[in-house]
């Protein structure tokens, strides 16, 4: 066995109908981007060890104290050698990525856009509505530097931007979602279907679906609930229904809509769920969206939200500075404020009692271990498919 | 239809965002990244002159097409070819490794070594 956790071949991600075309270099590129994206997660643990050795000692050598902020490890750690090469070829191995998935996508965007208007032609389960503004928060920024972030439309009717998101997400996270990079959504099943056996939800609401990798496990495990997933980004839409009909999973509704302002009927979701979506919003936007999430659920309902993990106090200052590399770094910018807000405290503003909120810790299920032995490895921060859930029963 | 894209200089973009730099000098940036654009582009010739050798070995004859359509066939053929990746970069990337290592485990100059030297 391998001393080390080699990333899966790309060739093992599913393919659907308008998965797009790959060539033979294309998906070498991406096994070497995979490949540099797994030794970076290793090299990153000489960040600490430059911290410790130097930077640290440095400091307070020159303060005559310990540091105080993460503010004053920032300053203190950019100007470290090897921080300052870590941090480069990180950034650079994003870019690259990006640069190699917008490659595949872009010259066969026609293609691609005529195969999903095929499939979703004359189906009433995609409800675009062009009146929906992309909310600032996504215009800030072109969060994880995607260059036209979920949004932009290069040719009419454009599905690139949820193209390149498709083939990209096994390159960055080497394969730890599974062959569909639903690993996610079969987590938070897997535990709805364990703690609540009796639970059968009869709507389903998802918010920020993104091309509905998370929300299709969901709908498959109560295939006779209707089951709503929204999303501003109508290219993200257009490619995530296309490709759910494919998948052959046809109990999905996937509408245009802002989660601060849907026009959802009061009380009218027994489920209401989110992906790694709040940690892209804003802060507050953030408050409007929970706010909504506690108007449209029945009384009675669940909602869970899987998150990044929490900040907690015994952290030090080290690990929280490390963990917001990618909300600086690779353009999730919330993510770093984000932190500053504790979860019972978000939902309880929105009206939910605080007895009734829960947290918990998930894992993905990811369809490609073979179960055999791993090596231990470092924790990619941001990236290691570790999450934090939190949510309530609304009472 | 009518809506052809320059789909090249399309896929190199910047993403909206200043971007951040981490070397004190930006030519040190600009030229690690197409330092790095470069170690990926024989990275991607490595693994196609791989289908190719063993297409050949397997075939004794190949053609165009199936070079662009082969995919590794066994769990080892798939170990070989991640391994390559991972022996490639770590081979790419070994002045960083270096410096981590004197980092956890700093050697002395070889001055002072040259003054130990001469008292031993």
């Amino acid at each position: 066995m391998s001393v080390r956790n080699l990333p899966p071949v790309y060739n093992k991600i599913a393919q659907h109908a308008v998965f797009p075309k790959m060539n033979h270099d294309e998906r070498a590129r991406y096994n070497f981007l995979a490949n540099l994206n797994k030794h970076l997660a290793h090299v990153s643990q000489g960040n600490k060890t430059a911290f410790e050795n130097r930077v640290e000692p440095k400091f307070e050598q020159e303060h005559g104290r310990k540091m105080a902020s993460t503010e004053e490890l920032k300053e203190a750690i950019s100007k470290d050698a090897h921080y300052q090469v870590w941090s480069s070829l990180r950034r650079s191995t994003m870019e690259m990525r990006q640069q190699a998935g917008r490659s595949i996508v872009l010259r066969q965007a026609e293609e691609l856009r005529d195969k999903v208007r095929a499939l979703n032609e004359g189906k009433d389960s995609l409800v675009l509505d062009d009146s929906v503004e992309v909310p600032p928060y996504l215009l800030a920024c072109d969060n994880h530097i995607m260059p036209g972030s979920y949004h932009t439309e290069l040719i009419e009717d454009d599905v690139t931007p949820a193209a390149n998101y498709d083939t990209g997400l096994f390159v960055t996270t080497a394969g730890l979602l599974g062959r569909y990079s639903d690993g996610g959504g079969k987590a938070i099943v897997s535990w709805v279907k364990k703690t609540y056996p009796d639970f059968s939800p009869k709507r389903i609401l998802d918010i920020g679906c993104g091309m509905g990798h998370n929300v299709l496990p969901i709908a498959k495990a109560f295939p006779d609930a209707e089951v709503i997933a929204i999303d501003t980004g109508a290219p993200m839409l257009r490619y995530a229904h296309a490709r759910a009909m494919d998948l052959g999973i046809t109990n999905v509704k996937f509408m245009q809509m802002d989660a601060a302002k849907t026009t959802f009927e009061d009380e009218s979701f027994d489920w209401v769920q989110s992906t790694m979506f709040f940690h892209e919003t804003g802060g507050k936007s953030i408050y409007k969206i929970m706010d909504e999430v506690y108007r449209v659920l029945k009384p009675k309902g669940l909602t869970l939200h899987i998150e990044q993990p929490q900040y907690t106090d015994d952290m030090s200052l080290f690990e929280k500075f490390i963990r917001d590399w990618d909300a600086l770094n690779n353009n999730e910018p919330y993510w770093s404020k984000m932190h500053d807000i504790e979860p019972i405290e978000l939902m309880s503003s929105s009206g939910f009692r605080e007895e009734d909120f829960m947290q918990i810790g998930a894992k993905a299920e990811n369809d490609l271990d073979d179960g055999s032995e791993k090596a231990d490895e470092p924790e990619d921060h941001g990236r290691s498919p570790i999450w934090n859930v939190f949510g309530a029963i609304k009472n | 239809m009518g809506e052809k894209i320059d789909y090249i200089k399309l896929a190199s973009n910047k993403p909206k965002g200043k971007r951040p730099y981490f070397h004190d000098d930006p030519a040190v940036e600009r030229v690690l990244n197409i330092t790095m654009a470069i170690a990926g582009e024989l990275a991607v010739m490595r693994e196609r002159m791989d289908s190719i050798e063993r297409l050949l070995e397997k075939k004794g004859s190949i053609s165009r097409e199936e070079i662009e359509t082969f995919v590794p066939e066994t769990k080892e053929q798939e170990e070989q070819r991640q391994t390559w990746h991972a022996e490639y970069i770590g081979r790419i990337l070994r002045i960083v490794q270096q410096e981590q290592e004197e980092l956890e485990n700093p050697d002395k100059s070889m001055e002072e070594i040259a003054n130990d030297i001469n008292e031993m």
